[in-house]
């Protein structure tokens, strides 16, 4: 077996002093879907930031590709960033370019293209999420789902060998979302490259994913294949993944019981 | 807005603003007065040079012809030694030439006018000026009035 | 007593938490200023970019510059005129109106017209960058933002001073020659002789020019550091652009006393 593109060992990292991951061993394999699972605000958007060295763990190491990312200068940190495509949750396009140029611009940063074979490979990836049309307007022109979409272009323009997805079908509507779903696997399958997928859609991700961590409270809760999840999840993981109100999951963020806070009592 | 209309725009700006440092530098400031040619200096020796200073102008018959270029006082002689930056082009001024010390109007700033005299050798570089007449000092004028007022 | 003694003592704990926090900010905002000297080569590489920020940080604030400028020669004219008539020395109207304008106004006003206009566009701009994770987007496509958004925008602002200055006080002698020599009779040659013949190349012209070089690096530094350095919220933007006006326009007016005090001395 291949070694996993992804090795995440002994992390914990800390906010202040609220503790978000707490020793943390977390395997990514080449070449597959894993998808990341968890309440809101448990550090899913955090853990991605960690893989790409936007964030430095307290404790513990990460390696990609066989290096300790945290360990690399500048230059080598660009070197691997270039084979790594995010998809942030708020779309983060440059507001002074236009779509076209968005997409285009990590093929004109790190390529000597001429300019017909970038006005291709921008076509072809806009067409792949249903822009072409919008390839004129500005961000500010676009819907959210569309904003996520024109960024999920520019995260694959460069053909990476990994791509980290933050949310990838939040604000898509079914149609669209089913055509992501089905970008998102074929580029899986017949590029080999290697996908992180944070979402809350379990459905879609189930459909997707080969594995399937699910975190909260700074550990993993359950991990597994869709099916084995499907049979031998924990009381903690059916209550998240059917979406029950009641059970071992905390809905709020930690807090005071709820009576003392209300009344005032100390 | 087209790559090609922001360019201009761009280069109108520079244009305008190189163009306003030169209109301040030739037509505000004394840069197109100042020489620009070679010169040689002369010295002169003053009791009191009042309120002369570096690059206090040195003229003849009210025409600039050079500058003050250093000021220094000699202890041994208890005189301030006024080296002057002439113009080349000015180069007959006479050894017998006097230096005075005069004022620009009643409070104006001081400047060193050179009167040549009459023999035929001329000043070179590194010359001293003899006969060097000292500022005219405001305070002790007035101060020379007003004592003959009350004295009357 | 005791109430009094905890209150004297939060007093102090709050001063010297602010005055870590400005030490720590001024190291932050130093090692900024590092990182974007380092990264000004790369701007050689890429005219473009600079060209671009040329556009909106110069040729977006001429206009003010000019209007301003007009009307500050022109009552320096009209002032100047009213002072001199009663000593009989209209004539000196040009000395007084160019010696103003070269050696103070033209820096001073234009580099807090700067601040306000071109300072706190470059602050909000960085700051929404920041709330919007651009500047995560950029590293994550292994482009420093540092080269890519901030060093042409630095060299920009440095470049556009000196010549907002130069224009400034250009327009201002041509407002002051408008209000003296054409509505109030000041003697055209007269105007322009006695400017000439007063203001010093070195002692006032290069002077003038050297503190719009310092004032336009301090502004620029100023405004990106409080962009780049802003809460990433929308109410962070606002404050930090207000601070950056704020701040940039203390740091001219008093960074302009001791320039001057230092020209002085040294003439
Ligand atoms: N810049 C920050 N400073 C301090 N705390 C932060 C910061 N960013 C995030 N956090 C905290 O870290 C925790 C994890 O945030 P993160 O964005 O990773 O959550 P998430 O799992 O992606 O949630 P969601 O599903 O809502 O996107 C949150 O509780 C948040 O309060
Ligand atoms: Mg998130």
């Amino acid at each position: 077996m291949k070694s996993p593109l992804v090795e995440i060992t002994k992390l914990s990292f800390n906010r202040g002093s609220r503790i978000i991951f707490n020793n943390v061993n977390l395997d990514i394999e080449r070449g597959k879907i894993t998808a990341i699972m968890g309440p809101s605000g448990t550090g899913k958007t955090t853990l991605l930031k960690l893989i790409s060295a936007q964030l430095e763990p307290t404790v513990g190491s990460i390696m990609v590709d066989g290096q300790n990312i945290h360990g690399l200068d500048q230059e080598e940190l660009f070197e691997m960033r270039k084979r790594m495509g995010m998809l942030f949750q708020s779309g983060a396009l440059l507001t002074d370019l236009d779509v076209f140029d968005n997409v285009a611009y990590p093929l004109r940063e790190h390529t000597r293209l001429d300019e017909r074979m970038i006005r291709y490979l921008v076509l072809i990836k806009l067409h792949a999420v249903g822009l072409r049309g919008a390839a004129q307007l500005m961000p500010s022109e676009l819907s959210g789902g569309m904003l996520r979409r024109v960024a999920l272009a520019r995260a694959i323009v460069l053909d990476p060998m990994m791509i980290l997805y933050d949310e990838p079908f939040s604000g898509q509507d079914p149609i669209s979302m089913g055509v992501l779903m089905k970008l998102i696997k074929t580029m899986n399958d017949n590029l080999g490259l290697t996908s992180i997928i944070v979402s809350h859609d379990v459905n879609e991700v189930s459909a997707i994913a080969d594995y399937i961590y699910i975190i909260s409270d700074g550990q993993i809760m359950d991990q597994g294949t869709p099916a084995e999840l499907e049979e031998t999840a924990s009381e903690w993981a059916k209550q998240f993944l059917k979406g029950l109100p009641d059970g071992p999951v905390h809905f709020h963020y930690p807090a005071l019981d709820y009576a003392i806070d209300l009344f005032e009592i100390s | 807005m087209t790559r090609q209309i922001l360019e201009i725009w761009v280069g109108v700006f520079v244009a305008a603003g190189i163009a306003a440092l030169f209109m301040l530098a030739m037509k505000v400031s004394n840069l197109s007065t100042v020489s620009t040619g070679d010169t040689y200096e002369i010295t002169a020796r003053f009791d009191n040079i009042g309120g002369l200073s570096i690059r206090s102008p040195v003229k003849a018959s009210g025409v600039l012809v050079g500058r003050v270029s250093n000021i220094k006082y000699d202890k041994d002689y208890s005189v301030a030694v006024v080296t002057m930056s002439i113009q080349n082009r000015f180069d007959s001024f006479s050894i017998d030439s006097r230096a005075s010390i005069y004022t620009a109007g009643l409070l104006g700033e001081q400047y060193i006018e050179l009167v040549p005299g009459i023999e035929d050798n001329y000043l070179e570089d590194g010359s001293d000026v003899v006969m060097a007449d000292s500022a005219l000092i405001l305070e002790n004028l007035i101060g020379r009035f007003i004592s003959e007022i009350i004295s009357k | 007593m005791q109430h009094f003694l905890r209150k004297t003592v939060a007093v102090f704990e709050s001063l010297g938490d602010r005055s870590l926090d400005s030490f720590e900010r001024l190291g932050r905002s130093t090692l900024f200023l590092v990182r974007v000297f380092k990264s000004i080569p790369f701007v050689f590489l890429r005219p473009w970019l600079l060209i671009q920020q040329l556009y909106s940080v110069g040729v977006l604030t001429i206009v003010i510059v000019l209007v301003a400028g007009t009307f500050v020669g022109m009552v320096l004219g009209l002032q100047g005129y009213n002072i001199l008539v009663r000593f009989n020395s209209e004539s000196s109207l040009g000395t007084m109106v160019g010696l103003t304008l070269v050696r103070e106004l033209g820096p001073v006003v234009t580099a807090l017209l700067f601040a306000g206009r071109a300072g706190s566009a470059l602050t909000a701009e960085l700051g929404l960058m920041k709330t919007t994770e651009q500047f995560s987007a950029l590293e994550m496509m292994a482009v420093d933002p540092f080269k890519r958004v901030i060093a042409p925008r630095f060299l920009a602002g440095f470049l556009s001073m000196p010549m907002l200055a130069a224009i400034f006080s250009a327009v201002g002698i041509y407002g002051g020659y408008y209000v003296g020599v054409y509505l109030l009779g000041v003697d055209d040659g007269a105007y322009w002789a006695q400017m000439q013949k007063s203001v010093d190349f070195h002692e006032d012209f290069m002077n003038g020019v050297w503190k719009t070089v310092v004032f336009g690096f301090v502004a620029t530094w100023i405004a990106l550091f409080e962009g780049y350095d802003s809460v990433p919220t929308s109410e962070g933007i606002g404050r930090a652009t207000t601070q950056s006006v704020v701040n940039a326009s203390l740091a001219v007016l008093g960074l302009n006393f001791i320039l001057t005090a230092l020209m002085l001395e040294t003439s």
